[in-house]
């Protein structure tokens, strides 16, 4: 459970970003979440709203966009796009030539995509 | 007065503060060549009974220090010392994993002249893998009486480390565990992983890992010199 941590981080770089664009008030905060960045969306909305409180972005609305896991093969390039890395069923080995060498390429990062603002 | 909406790009990493701080630590310790090794496992997986084994092997030839990530206590930092190493605590009070910042506000206590910087993360299989602690090494920890089932479960820790230790393997007669099944798991996420099989109460194992690392200290300062 690091979503307040990762939350109060997401915080700095948006009052930064606002004060820096003269904005007096964020109404909206759109962040991409890796499937395996170890987010859980619904902790991290929750501990957004109880971080917002007496901040500019006071009455933001959040969007989460989840970013799928992608895997590049270090043997033929081939991309492998999944969800599912988690299933039972999920196989690490490269669909178009067999190597097992798979490389992780998206799916591990949390980023601050755009903030909707009044100014 | 009119109040204007507008879109505001910003694409911001927003583990970017731990990854900056991470970057700044890593490029200290291979200055100084020193391979800093971060341990993950889940609680009880035997991170510090492997370190007490290890440090003691590995203190007769060279300069060892260890940091201890917990919750509360410094419980593992003076089992450290009476292990006869120099031990660091950073207590994270309630925060399920360590971050770089912490390292760095500890960081002038290191001494320059180590060769092993040991980071013992706190024990959590789940939030470490996502913070960068500025090492050289990821080492993700299974102990046998943990289940074979962890790889495919945590998956995060297993793609981000570059060795897997098997912990309290002195008990396998005792267990349903099936060694052949984790390393098989946990190198079709990643097969780069090296693997060792241990146990801090036989000594199984002790002595390849102290080799292996010893050899990684000795190639990565070959690699900056």
């Amino acid at each position: 459970m690091h979503e307040l941590s990762l939350v109060a981080d997401l915080f700095t770089i948006i009052e930064e970003q606002a004060s820096r664009a003269g904005a007096k008030r964020v109404t909206k905060v759109s962040v991409s979440v890796g499937e395996l960045a170890g987010v859980v969306p619904e902790l991290f909305r929750s501990a957004f709203q109880s971080y917002k409180k007496g901040t500019i972005a006071d009455k933001a609305r959040l969007q989460l966009k989840m970013v799928k896991i992608k895997f590049k093969c270090r043997n033929c390039g081939h991309e492998l796009t999944t969800r599912n890395i988690m299933d039972e069923s999920f196989s690490y080995v490269c669909p178009a030539c067999g190597s097992k060498d798979m490389e992780l390429i998206a799916g591990r990062d949390l980023y601050l995509e755009k903030l909707e603002i009044e100014t | 007065m009119g109040k204007e909406t507008k879109e505001l790009l910003v694409l911001e990493d927003i583990l970017g503060s731990n990854k900056k701080i991470a970057s700044s630590i890593r490029k200290k310790l291979t200055e100084n060549g020193i391979l800093a090794i971060n341990l993950l496992s889940a609680p009880g997986s035997g991170k510090t009974s492997l370190l007490e084994k290890i440090g003691q092997k590995l203190k007769n030839k060279h300069k060892i220090g260890v940091i201890e990530g917990d919750i509360e206590t410094e419980r593992d930092a003076d089992r450290i010392r009476k292990a006869g190493l120099p031990a660091w605590q950073i207590t994270t009070h309630g925060a399920c994993h360590l971050e770089a910042k912490m390292l760095a506000q500890i960081f002038d206590q290191i001494p320059a002249d180590l060769d092993f910087l040991f980071i013992e993360n706190v024990g959590n299989l789940v939030c470490p893998a996502s913070f960068d602690l500025g090492e050289s090494l990821r080492i993700v920890l299974v102990s046998t009486p943990e289940g074979d089932d962890k790889p495919k479960k945590y998956p995060e820790a297993f793609i981000t480390s570059q060795v897997l230790v098997l912990t309290k393997c002195d008990l396998l007669p005792y267990l349903p565990f099936d060694t052949d099944r984790v390393i098989k798991e946990a190198l079709e996420i990643n097969p780069h992983l090296k693997v060792f099989k241990t146990s801090a109460t036989s000594g199984e194992g002790l002595d390849e890992l102290g080799a292996f690392l010893e050899a990684e200290l000795k190639q990565r300062r070959s690699q900056h010199a």
